[in-house]
């Protein structure tokens, strides 16, 4: 039962643990050095141009974001819709959450043409920005989600975890929705549709569910806490539907850029003209990131390591989607004149490069370290999650 | 005279002197302002009654000039740095050609100076503003370089800079990590001259670009967009730019 259940901090206080803080201390510093490289020498040393100006920190930032609203639909389940299978591990899903949200954000932040300015960010907000509403959004989010996890820790504040996880929840549909909006009410010819509000949604839920389940493998695998078969089918089935959602979702995206005349050619490009974006879509995103994951999934008898292979796919097919997304999006010119061939100086009409610098792909990577890191550390302060997760559940409410 | 007559008479007139004189201090002022609006002064604010903005004949822009081009980049300080990819440009010449037809020509384009511009929609600190005279502008100081204006561009109007800038020109402060565009040579305007790529274009005979005010009936730029047809760049976003075309 979720009473007798005991929560327990990450054990030992031997070497193991130091030297896990030690391996992620190593993208970290990567990550810092890659940031005042860049800051100092100014971002003519990524691969970024006046044409792909937000490069590879923007492709790991999106996809820590997306991924950290997903991250919440555990707990949400487990406290807003009363799947008490979950309850147990609804602390672990509100730290995930947060801790992909803090590493998304400090990239965004990091990637910065004037870094130094962050703080002007807040002394100068201009409240009737679409991308300074966000700012608000992320901060009610972290606040949501940062009470609902005290209320949960907190057994005076227990009675009052429903109505801050249903205020969470509200602020990760915010979050999540406004995320995809943010591309489909762009005017680049790859974005500008309204699908990339649910298309995100399905992305979110299935990139934050395979964080969590790979997160949740590595903490109980690290201290031999044991899962129960119920939990994980549980987690299975959620990965799998929110893998079906996406892959729905972007045949749509995909198949309703093609069908209408005017957006025709973009999706032309991305499908069978793009080069790496045609691959990464088809090879990354749909198929390494969808048929395969789901392949795995869909059979009756799912192992613990087919799960976290499905998990891993999904990651990897995630990066890709976001690659995709956001550099296939600026790749592809603008039009300004339509039924005119253009070209310029400033490359207009063509096919923009894009090779992403070596700090770049160090920057992301020290942003993935951070979430880890803080999830490191936030395991061993905080008792969060139960010793063992495999006692008998309550009747499902 | 009576001195009683005198003084009920000068104490009358005292009073509706200084009543009248007080008057005239409290509302002269209103007045006059009211008077200069439509003309401004150099040490005044910019008024929303003026809309700058540019009418381009393409039929008369000359395939292959790029004088428009070269004015600006002298006018502002803009160098080529050898990486042309990273380069800043206020303002280019797009060459084009019809699919169908194969009719060919060229137009300059710069930033259209939206009067709905979404760079300053998006914009988190407000660095990207639009003046009441209708020039959108990049505020330098509090420009976090964030981007975002550039994606939302629709018409690739921006660059940011990429490296440090050296021997800048005083009235064009730029800044590495900093997003720019083109400033209808507010400073010029500011001294009532005509944009550098506007004299440029004139001073070589091709007269295809004219500035003015979009809201003075009796402008040069205001009489042509009455008289003649002109279009705007992708006007099925309904930005109102304030940079118009004709024959496109």
């Amino acid at each position: 039962m979720a009473e007798s259940l005991i929560y327990r901090e990450l054990g030992g206080t031997g070497r193991r643990y130091w030297t896990l803080l030690a391996l992620l201390a190593v993208p970290l510093t990567l990550g810092a050095v890659a940031y005042f490289y860049v800051e100092h020498y100014g971002h003519i040393v990524t691969g970024m141009d006046n044409q792909i100006v937000w490069g590879m920190p923007h492709v790991f930032a999106v996809f820590l974001v997306v991924a950290a609203t997903g991250a919440l639909n555990i707990a949400v389940a487990a406290s807003v819709f009363g799947k008490t299978l979950y309850r147990p591990v609804a602390a672990l899903s509100a730290l995930v959450s947060l801790a992909l949200l803090v590493g998304g954000l400090a990239l965004l932040m990091l990637d910065l043409g004037r870094s130094d300015r962050m703080i002007v960010a807040i002394t100068q907000l201009n409240s009737e920005s679409i991308f300074a509403l966000r700012v608000i959004f992320y901060d009610g989010f972290m606040l949501s989600v940062g009470v609902y996890l005290w209320f949960l820790l907190e057994r005076r504040m227990n009675r009052y975890v429903k109505p801050a996880a249903i205020v969470a929840f509200l602020w990760q549909l915010l979050l999540i929705t406004t995320t995809g909006l943010e591309f489909g009410f762009n005017f680049r010819e790859v974005y500008d549709s309204v699908l990339y509000a649910p298309m995100f949604i399905a992305f979110s839920s299935a990139y934050g569910t395979a964080v969590f389940v790979l997160i949740l493998f590595a903490v109980c695998g690290w201290e031999e806490r044991p899962v129960s078969d119920e939990l994980l089918r549980r987690l299975k089935k959620l990965l799998g539907i929110s893998v079906g959602a996406s892959l729905f979702f972007a045949v749509l995206f995909l198949g309703s850029k093609y069908e209408l005349a005017r957006s025709r050619d973009v999706a032309r490009f991305l499908l069978f003209d793009g080069g790496v974006y045609t691959a990464l879509l088809w090879l990354g995103q749909l198929a390494i990131g969808g048929i395969m994951p789901l392949a795995l999934l869909l059979r009756s008898q799912v192992s613990r390591a087919a799960l976290a292979a499905a998990c891993v796919l999904v990651v990897l097919g995630g990066l890709a989607q976001m690659y995709v997304t956001l550099i296939g999006g600026q790749a592809y010119p603008q039009i300004l004149f339509p039924g005119m061939i253009e070209s310029s100086s400033f490359f207009d009409g063509e096919i923009h490069p894009y090779t992403p610098s070596l700090p770049e792909v160090l920057l992301g990577i020290g942003g993935i370290a951070l979430a880890a890191s803080i999830i490191a550390i936030a395991l061993r302060a905080l008792a969060l999650l139960p010793t063992r997760l495999d006692q008998p559940a309550k009747p499902q409410a | 005279m009576s001195a009683d007559s005198n003084d009920g008479l000068s104490r009358r007139g005292f009073l509706a002197i200084s009543a009248a004189t007080l008057g005239g201090v409290m509302l002269a002022p209103g007045i006059r302002l009211i008077e200069i609006a439509g003309a401004r002064a150099p040490e005044q604010a910019v008024s929303g009654q003026v809309r700058w903005g540019l009418l381009i004949d393409t039929n008369k822009c000359a395939p292959g000039c790029d004088d428009c081009v070269k004015a600006c980049a002298t006018e502002n300080g803009i160098k080529a740095t050898g990486h042309p990819r990273t380069d800043a440009q206020w303002i280019r010449k797009v060459e084009l050609k019809d699919m169908r037809t194969g009719r060919a020509h060229s137009a300059p384009v710069m930033c259209q100076h939206c009067e709905h511009p979404p760079c300053v929609d998006v914009c988190p600190t407000g660095a990207s503003f639009k003046r009441a005279d209708g020039i959108v502008l990049v505020d330098r100081h509090i420009c976090i370089g964030c981007r975002y204006c550039m994606m939302a561009c629709p018409y690739k109007a921006r660059s940011i800079v990429f490296e440090e800038v050296t021997n800048q020109n005083p009235d064009v402060p730029r800044g590495k990590g900093c997003v720019e565009g083109c400033t209808l040579c507010v400073h010029r305007i500011d001294r009532e001259q005509q944009p550098a790529c506007v004299e440029a274009c004139t001073k070589a005979g091709h007269n295809a670009m004219i500035f003015g005010d979009l809201n003075d009936p009796q402008s040069d730029i205001a009489q042509r967009v009455a008289k003649y047809a002109s279009t705007q760049i992708r006007a099925d976003l309904r930005l109102n730019p304030g940079v118009r075309y004709q024959g496109l």
